[in-house]
């Protein structure tokens, strides 16, 4: 084999073996990391689909009324759709299972994760998920929201228990992706990578890793309780035989709440890598950030009464949750200040995904900001299923979120496939998509505080904020396929990637571009501060930067220069 | 590129057997994490219902029998012991006892269910289901229970254990015992799953056992398969003085 | 042969075996408990009655684990998540009984009005 910081000419990864069951049967971490990279992408487009569905029906509402209340049942289908797809398959699996499982091992310098088969599973269950989902899209689709409350849930026509059995599916496969991750980072840490030694990702998929496990189990038996509701009328959420309807929110909030933490913290870690390796200065205030991903995991068991304010909660439970909810926003916090302290005078590269990262600052600024108002019992009362909410969870899932889960995709690209994918073209769709996600979701919380309810088929009053929310989603719309469209042109016209373009300190880049099938050619690669940038030097376009002082051993990195 | 003697028994992408062994043990104490988590939510709902309708309960626990119950959790607990005999007999080679004891923790297993099924049978025949059950007599109103009930279920017309006749208690109380009978079912029911995964696990544990997979140099999968059934044994000895001795 | 399952720079597992003595211990002293439990759920403990069926059910459930799950010569870690998987639901359960507590007297006055109502009503 061929020693060379790029592999693309020699065997990798990618082509080491051939045909569908190499791929669908594979054990390997990062076959199954790009297998859910991709098809998560599909589900986020089928969930897109279906946010376009909603923007356009909400554009005009004039003609909406005169069509009947069939069309706007249609409505509820649209909403529900686009909120469990994109909650259930895209964004809970998103960073973890597809950057995580690619990332984490090669981070540790290990050969894979701690179960590769188990692996296998967790990816073979989001499939039959989203088969589930498939069924009910083909019959009929379901309109209770994704939040499945009863008593709608239990009385209503349509598919919910389709949707609830592959919910409970791919609630396992998240928890299995989270115990692989937690066995992984305590026991295949390499000699000397202590865990205050770790990357932050690191840390980050690990506190996810915590609350994947200890939260997704209770979403599962609560749908289930739906299930045995709807199906053997149990009775449990029913007034009418005793039951009651608020317990069900208060087990879905239970997992649902961490469930949100589950979503930004893998994306926060990524952001943590993006602001070092862009700023070549090791990341301010590694303990607080790694402390606080613990921290953000912990505290957001104790917090889910906030989705429940109006809900029937008693006043005592109320005042506790609003309380306990000011302090979760405090670990989060100290993560955005330290990632602009690390900018500070650092030598800022405006790479793609450090571009994401800097949008993050001011769509997450807005959306942790926002969500202080829904915090507060006074304005939450007036705030709660209106368009603020929605425009604030937006800020956070979609904007903080997903955007971070983009900024690691080019992030990481170049060690996936070998290829680079930063250009003129990769930073306008970055502008497009933040000008696009402004005009979208910033008219909402106008729309919100001026009294338009959510998951409304028909308003009025509102159709200026709605139509600039519309086009808006357009703009969106056209960046996202920018994005998608520069990202599979690298696939084939990419400058060949070196195995460190970006001049990061982790081990992940330690190794050639796309990686051999057991991620090293050396046997330990050696371990140091992961944010010491000093430890790679620039070599050039080709060679990308390479470490000072390597390995006697190691084949890929050419003779070092004479000092 | 370099290669070292990989262990034997030892997965590619482990360094040694202490390493495997120490991350299967992990693997397997974070998913009895989640198995807890799984059953909390059903004791959440019997303690926020058994703490608001204490009499409700405690009348109810007149139609469970104290002896089936007792008896279960003896057969749980000796299944308990003959599969953690089972784990000593892995590790010290001792193929003939591991396999005997495998097979009497499997039995004991069919015996729970067994007796279970011969609880739920009883309940049915008597209408002692969740109110929203076409059989069932926990309802508020006469008038939507099965006629057929009306006059066959003993419960319905006598009571146990010297307890009310069901159809003399008040409309609210019936219906709130209809709950007790929706989390009764729901409880042991999800246990009774439980069981029946680990009847597949030991019998899968029993098959590799007669190949003779096991021994001191490889026996993680009786430890950790033991540890899963002593979960299922834990979780019935909460539902048992819960369910079945409510004074 | 038994050991601790102490770190062995050998890469070779080392666990400790429990002895059939033990384990017969074990069992029988769970035995006991499941008859005193039953005992105890036949007599009128004053208020004490689930303070006491917790209290022996939690006795049997530590032999459990301590000895047939052998988290007593096991790594301190593995009974941490187990207590803390305990701690959670414990922390569930406080939450959610509070709150049922607080609001479930209005609930049943309400449904007590509406009864009346429909008496009304109907009469």
């Amino acid at each position: 084999m061929t020693p060379s910081t790029n592999a693309l000419g020699g065997t990798n990864y990618l082509n080491a073996t051939r045909g569908f069951m190499s791929w669908f049967w594979t054990i390997d971490h990062k076959r199954l990391g790009v297998m859910y990279m991709w098809s998560v992408i599909a589900a986020f487009a089928l969930g897109g689909f279906y946010a376009l569905m909603i923007r356009m029906h909400l554009w005009d509402p004039t003609d909406n009324a005169a069509k009947g209340p069939e069309y706007l049942d249609k409505y509820n289908i649209y909403l529900t759709i686009h909120g469990a797809v994109m909650v259930f398959l895209v964004i809970i699996p998103s960073v973890p299972a597809a950057l995580g499982n690619f990332v984490l091992p090669m981070m540790l310098g290990a050969k894979d994760v701690a179960f590769p088969r188990l692996n296998r599973f967790s990816y073979h269950l989001w499939l039959v998920g989203f088969l589930f989902f498939a069924g009910v899209l083909l019959k009929g689709g379901v309109d209770t929201g994704w939040t499945f409350y009863p008593p709608y849930s239990t009385t209503t026509g349509t598919e919910v228990v389709l949707a609830l059995f592959g919910v409970f599916i791919l609630g396992f496969s998240s928890i299995f992706t989270g115990l692989n991750f937690i066995v992984t980072i305590h026991k295949m840490r390499p000699p000397g990578m202590t865990w205050f030694r770790m990357p932050l990702f690191l840390w980050a998929i690990y506190a996810t890793a915590v609350i994947q496990i200890l939260a997704t189990p209770v979403i599962g038996i609560s749908v289930m309780l739906i299930v045995v509701e709807k199906a053997f009328q149990f009775g449990i959420f029913t007034p009418e035989l005793g039951g009651d309807p608020v317990f069900f929110q208060h087990l879905f909030w239970f997992y649902s709440h961490p469930a949100v933490y589950i979503m930004i913290l893998p994306g926060m870690g990524v952001l943590s890598e993006l602001f070092a390796t862009f700023s070549r200065k090791p990341i301010f205030g590694y303990k607080s950030i790694a402390l606080s991903s613990i921290a953000i995991a912990l505290f957001s068991f104790i917090v889910w009464g906030h989705h429940m304010f109006v809900s029937g909660q008693s006043q005592l439970m109320s005042v506790i949750f609003s309380v306990l909810t000011f302090s979760v926003a405090v670990p989060s916090a100290i993560k955005v200040f330290n990632w602009i302290a690390t900018m500070y005078k650092g030598s800022i590269s405006f790479a793609t995904p450090m571009l994401y990262a800097m949008s993050i600052i001011w769509l997450f600024g807005i959306g942790g900001l926002t969500g202080l108002f829904l915090a507060t019992l006074g304005t939450d009362v007036v705030l709660h299923d209106t368009y603020f909410v929605v425009a604030h969870f937006h800020f956070v899932m979609v904007g903080s979120a997903v955007f971070a889960f983009i900024g690691g995709i080019f992030y990481w690209w170049p060690k996936m496939f070998g290829r680079m994918a930063d250009n003129k073209m990769t930073r306008l769709a970055v502008l497009l998509n933040f000008i696009g996600f402004n005009m979208t979701f910033l008219p909402q919380f106008v729309g919100g505080t001026q009294g338009m309810p959510r998951r409304y088929a028909a308003y009025d009053g509102f159709e200026t904020v709605n139509m600039w929310s519309s086009i808006g989603a357009l703009v969106l719309l056209g960046g996202l396929l920018l994005t998608l469209g520069t990202l599979i042109w690298s696939l084939f016209r990419g400058p060949k990637a070196p195995s460190n373009p970006w001049g990061a300190a982790t081990l992940e880049w330690m190794t050639p571009s796309p990686p051999p099938e057991h991620n090293f050619h050396i046997d330990a690669p050696q371990v140091s501060d992961p944010y010491d940038m000093d430890l790679v030097e620039w070599r050039g376009e080709e060679e990308g930067f390479l470490p000072k002082n390597p390995r006697a051993d190691d084949p890929c990195v050419p003779d070092v220069k004479p000092a | 590129m370099s290669h070292h003697d990989h262990p034997e028994g030892v997965a590619h992408h482990f360094e040694s057997a202490a390493q495997q062994f120490d991350s299967g043990k992990l693997g397997i104490w974070t998913f009895l994490l989640t198995e807890v988590m799984f059953f909390s939510a059903l004791f959440v709902a019997y303690t926020i219902y058994r703490g608001n309708y204490p009499e409700v309960f405690q009348y109810a626990s007149n139609y469970l029998d104290t002896n089936l119950g007792a008896t279960n959790t003896v057969v749980l607990l000796f299944s308990s012991f003959t599969v953690a005999w089972g784990v000593r007999n892995a590790q010290l080679g001792q193929q003939g006892l591991l396999k005997m004891n495998l097979v009497i923790t499997i039995l004991c297993a069919f015996a729970f269910m067994g007796i279970k099924y011969v609880e739920y049978s009883h309940k049915y025949h008597e209408g002692l289901l969740w109110g929203g059950a076409a059989h069932s007599i926990m309802k508020a109103d006469p008038a939507d229970i099965d006629p057929h009930m009306l006059e066959h279920s003993h419960a319905w017309n006598v009571g146990d254990h010297g307890a009310t006749a069901v159809k003399d208690l008040d409309p609210e109380f019936r219906q709130k015992l209809g709950v007790f009978f929706a989390v009764y079912f729901c409880l042991t029911g999800l246990h009774g799953v439980h069981v029946l995964v680990g009847i597949i696990v030991l019998a899968w544990l029993l098959w590799q056992a007669m190949q003779g997979k096991f021994g001191p140099k490889n026996f993680g999968r009786v430890d950790f398969g033991a540890l899963y059934w002593h979960i299922v044994d834990l979780v019935w000895i909460f539902l048992f003085p819960l369910l079945y001795l409510i004074r | 042969m038994a050991h601790d399952a102490h770190g062995h720079d050998d890469g070779e597992v080392h666990v400790h075996v429990l002895s059939v003595g033990l384990l017969a211990k074990v069992f029988g002293a769970l035995v006991v408990l499941t008859g005193l439990t039953v005992l105890t759920g036949t007599q009128d403990l004053h208020g004490f009655d689930l303070a006491v069926a917790l209290l022996i059910a939690t006795t049997k459930a530590s032999l459990v684990c301590l000895f047939f799950m052998h988290l007593k010569y096991d790594k301190p870690f593995h009974g941490m998540i187990f207590l803390f998987s305990v701690m959670f639901v414990g922390l569930f359960l406080a939450f959610v009984s509070l709150d049922k507590g607080q609001y479930e007297g209005d609930a049943r006055e309400r449904v007590a009005d509406q009864r009346l109502e429909a008496e009304q009503a109907d009469g």
